[in-house]
């Protein structure tokens, strides 16, 4: 059997071809291309070919030149040790390999996944309705602000958002927002928190949704979630709270605050740090069940009266509704959703628990450990800190961080004297190296 | 042919949920040794609770019951199902390549390489002058262009407020247009199943900011009166979007660019081989022409102007962003190491196969295939028959069905796309389980199927009665 030369992944022998070409009628491939004259492309792109081995080499040396740095970096993005297992079971080719389960009675192993992961998602926020994802924790913020569009018509296009939130959810909550006529505001921190006399002074029956992360972008955990829904409400607004897989298993209940949807990073769980690629996860009341933005898994039965899954309630969807959809989302993040949910189970209800307050727990060590260095203050907001801490530094911040790479560490900027440091269970074996890192370079 | 999965239906062996093997709920701060007080925690989690054996068979059991590519043909017209290369996954499991996205540049010149490298390969593949790799699937690369169009026009004092679209688009683009706030324009087909160009002159005006063409379209045709749709919709002002769906098809033949398209995405997931991981992640790429460049999504890579290496960059006047970071980067990996491996003829060959697998499984299959000549994919009809009852009886012989119901231009529509990946021999078994399910009665077509790891689901009830959680299910059976 011989092939011609071209893709290595077309299995057409010869004799094959001759006999294909010689069912349809035509001589070769090239008559079934009816395309005209004039916008031919007769020229070549000058891409090389290569065997798979050269370029498994040359890919592994490029990507070698990045610095191999220890990563003390949170801000939205959060890497926590991924266990084999999720690598193992997710790279599966019936998995990995697989479409929208748009035939539910042969993909019925991937349905019932993703419903579980909804399930795990309905367990940790105490909402009833969760998605089975959306691309990241900015975009399901976005969808949130556009879900409050459509369930409150009547009256509002205010979002009011944190003064420090990461310019990415902000850049794309702007966007999403540009062709729905409503307006995004911040309202301002008080030492980390939300300044929640001033929020009040903001709310008014213009308000569509009251947006407040916990932990905040910079690490601080929310100590009147419980007001600020009360507050929302009050005014006919949603409250959308950001979070993450994690911090929802230690940190108030969304649902006891009166959380109307929760958003935020499901990723945390499952991803490596993947240069930013996330999983957004995105839950809330039964209520809204029909403005709901992407894909949804139901239980059904089938014809013979077991219990299946199928997606369902497709009718909000871009390729039923159109232009009317709840949301332009078709491929969304379904496979990393799966790897969430392996992951999530593995942990388990205490390693999950354990895992959280290890969050709290390090951060806070860590942040009294750099605080007791000569020209550095941490934490700068007094509060009960996820993760990661604001670090005030004497000498500009910029200069320390690229001092730090050198000594193999890399943390956030996020001021002329400020740092963010972050510690999860990924990192936490190298916080002596970084202490040690900070004397070597103040 | 009996599917794999069946077996579990016959013995009788549902995987149970994890909530019905164990659960445990834990109490926080039981001990008191909480690091944080009882009123910023809550009261407890409740989650399964399994060991590593029993997840490692739970998981491997719900994998035999779905359906993959690696499993059998899967013919999804405007899907693009294509065989996944192993090594690309490798590649992208790299941990030198898993870096924090806000790294600073210089530390992470392994990953913008490659992505400047991706960057190039498209741009040279559309015909276009500069590329966003940003957006995370196909839809928000439409968004993102659709915005670019917008930022354009904007800029220019014009206030457009009108997306052409037709009646055969992928529902993405009507979804896409209208949340950057567009009233959307439904042109029709012509009867040759093509744009209706006396329709599109008659539509297109000054409140046209664009027009989104899928090419060849989705019914597999190539739009050959392209140069002149490109001139109408410019002449009076607008621009023309293309929808990556299809560039399967097209590769190394015709490039949008060339064609007179302004703005593009790519399915990166479809054309480059990279896994569409049971519904996501994709990528979705826009290229844009010289003079749209300057509004694509921030940050984008590009050469340091002094010394080597690369940087990110704000374009002047960016639209801003439509992903919280830079995008799926593990699918753009996969994405660069296919074309890479591919090269300028192996592109080349992928069409040529695509188009050639298409119209050879054309030829075998009994139905009626209103329009042609076609290219990747084709729309037979059912005629008479229910095309989802015939796909579901498709699934008995062993294959997955094609996209049913939809181009609606064509009644009981059954859009078939076999890729260049399927050999005589595959594509005879596709046909002989069309013309199968063909010669069935409408008894046992509406029975169907009947072998698979489920029967005919109630999608009716699944919508009328939602139980979308494991806690829905309480006091079920």
């Amino acid at each position: 059997m011989t092939r011609e030369r071209g893709s290595p992944y077309a299995p057409h022998a010869d004799a094959e071809m001759a006999a294909m070409l010689d069912a349809i009628g035509v001589d070769d491939e090239e008559a079934l291309f009816d395309i005209p004259e004039g916008v031919r492309f007769d020229d070549e792109f000058g891409i090389e070919p290569r065997s798979e081995q050269a370029l498994r080499r040359e890919l592994t040396a490029l990507l070698a030149k990045n610095d191999d740095l220890t990563e003390f970096m949170g801000r939205g993005h959060y890497d926590h040790y991924v266990p084999s297992i999720v690598d193992s079971l997710s790279q599966r080719a019936e998995f990995i390999t697989s479409y929208t389960q748009y035939q539910p009675e042969i993909t019925q192993g991937f349905l019932q996944a993703l419903f579980e992961y909804q399930s795990m998602l309905v367990e940790l926020t105490g909402l009833p309705v969760a998605n089975c994802s959306m691309y990241d924790a900015a975009t399901a913020l976005a969808e949130a602000a556009r879900l409050a569009d459509r369930v409150r018509q009547a009256s509002g296009t205010r979002v009011l958002v944190p003064e420090f939130l990461r310019s990415g959810k902000r850049g794309v909550l702007d966007n999403y927002l540009a062709g729905a006529e409503m307006t995004v505001e911040t309202y301002p921190m008080d030492d980390g928190n939300v300044d929640f006399d001033a929020l009040t002074e903001l709310v008014d029956d213009e308000t569509a949704m009251v947006y407040a992360e916990n932990p905040t972008v910079r690490g601080t955990i929310e100590e009147r979630l419980s007001d600020i829904g009360d507050l929302a409400a009050e005014n006919d607004a949603l409250f959308c709270l950001g979070t993450d897989l994690v911090a929802l298993a230690l940190l108030e209940e969304p649902a006891s605050v009166g959380a109307d949807v929760v958003v935020g990073e499901a990723g945390v769980l499952g991803l490596p740090t993947a240069y930013g690629m996330g999983l957004g996860l995105f839950a809330t009341r039964e209520e809204y069940l029909r403005q709901v933005p992407g894909r949804l898994v139901g239980v059904s039965e089938d014809a013979a009266d077991k219990r299946a899954y199928t997606l369902t309630l497709q009718t909000r969807e871009q390729h039923i509704r159109r232009e009317r959809a709840t949301s332009n989302i078709c491929t969304n993040q379904a496979w990393v959703a799966l790897r969430a949910a392996i992951h999530l189970a593995w942990l388990g209800p205490s390693g999950l628990v354990d895992l959280a307050e290890d969050c709290v727990r390090d951060a806070a060590t860590l942040a009294e450990r750099l605080d007791a260095l000569v020209g550095l203050q941490a934490p700068i907001h007094d509060r009960h800190h996820f993760r990661e801490f604001v670090v005030h530094t004497d000498q500009p911040a910029a200069a320390i961080a690229e001092d730090l790479e050198t000594e193999g560490y890399a943390v956030h900027v996020v001021g002329e004297h400020l740092l963010q440091v972050c510690i999860t269970d990924a990192n936490a074996h190298d916080a002596d190296g970084l202490v040690a890192a900070f004397e070597e370079v103040l | 042919m009996i599917h794999d999965q069946a077996r579990y239906v016959e013995n009788g062996q549902y995987e149970p949920l994890l909530s019905e093997k164990e659960t445990t709920e834990v109490e926080i701060g039981e001990n008191d040794d909480s690091p944080l007080p009882d009123d910023l925690t809550r009261d407890s989690v409740e989650l399964p609770d399994v060991s590593e054996p029993e997840l490692a068979r739970h998981y491997t059991r719900l994998s035999q019951m779905n359906w993959s590519i690696d499993s059998g043909p899967y013919p999804l017209g405007s899907c693009t199902m294509k065989y996944n290369p192993k090594f690309t996954e490798d590649v992208a499991a790299d941990p030198n390549g898993s870096v924090h996205p806000d790294r600073s540049a210089r530390s992470v010149q392994g990953c913008l390489g490659l992505l400047h490298g991706l960057q190039e390969y498209l741009a040279r593949i559309g015909g276009m002058d500069a590329v966003t790799l940003q957006p995370p699937a196909g839809a928000a690369g439409e968004f993102a262009g659709i915005l670019v169009a917008k930022a354009y026009h904007e800029a220019n004092g014009e206030d457009r407020n009108e997306v052409i679209i037709p009646a055969s688009a992928h529902g993405t683009n009507f979804a896409s247009a209208a949340m950057a706030g567009y009233d959307v324009v439904e042109l029709p087909s012509a009867e040759d199943g093509r744009v209706d160009v006396e329709a599109l002159e008659a539509a297109v005006g000054d409140d046209t900011a664009a027009l989104m063409l899928t090419n060849p379209n989705t019914v597999g045709l190539f739009e050959r009166d392209i140069e002149h749709i490109a001139e109408t919709v410019h002449d009076a002002g607008g621009l023309l979007y293309y929808d990556g769906a299809n560039l399967n098809a097209l590769l190394g033949r015709a490039r949008p660019g060339d064609m007179g398209f302004d703005i593009m995405h790519y399915n990166v997931h479809k054309t480059f081989a990279t896994p569409h991981g049971g519904g996501g992640p994709g990528a979705g790429p826009v290229g844009v022409v010289d003079e749209l460049a300057e509004y694509l999504p921030s940050p984008r890579v590009r050469e340091r102007s002094s010394g080597s290496g690369y940087e990110l960059f704000d374009p002047e006047r960016s639209v801003g962003k439509v992903h919280g970071f830079q995008g799926n980067w593990l699918v753009l990996v996969k994405a660069y190491a296919y074309i890479a491996r591919l090269g300028d003829e192996g592109l080349l060959d992928a069409s040529a196969k695509a188009v050639l697998n298409a119209n050879y499984l054309g030829s075998q299959v009994e139905f009626d295939i209103p329009y042609g000549p076609y290219h990747h994919e084709f729309a037979a009809t059912s005629g008479e028959k229910d095309a989802a009852d015939v796909a579901k009886r498709m699934l008995d012989y062993g294959v997955h069905p094609p996209t049913t119901k939809w181009p609606e231009m064509v009644p009981e529509a059954m859009l078939t796309e076999p890729t260049e990946i399927e050999s005589k021999k595959s594509l005879d078994d596709l046909a002989a389980a069309f013309n199968a399910a063909a010669a069935d009665d409408e008894e046992t077509l509406a029975d169907a199927p009947s072998r698979t790891t489920a029967r005919r689901i109630d999608q009716v009830s699944a919508a009328r009665n939602p139980r979308l959680s494991w806690r829905a299910l309480d006091g079920d059976e």
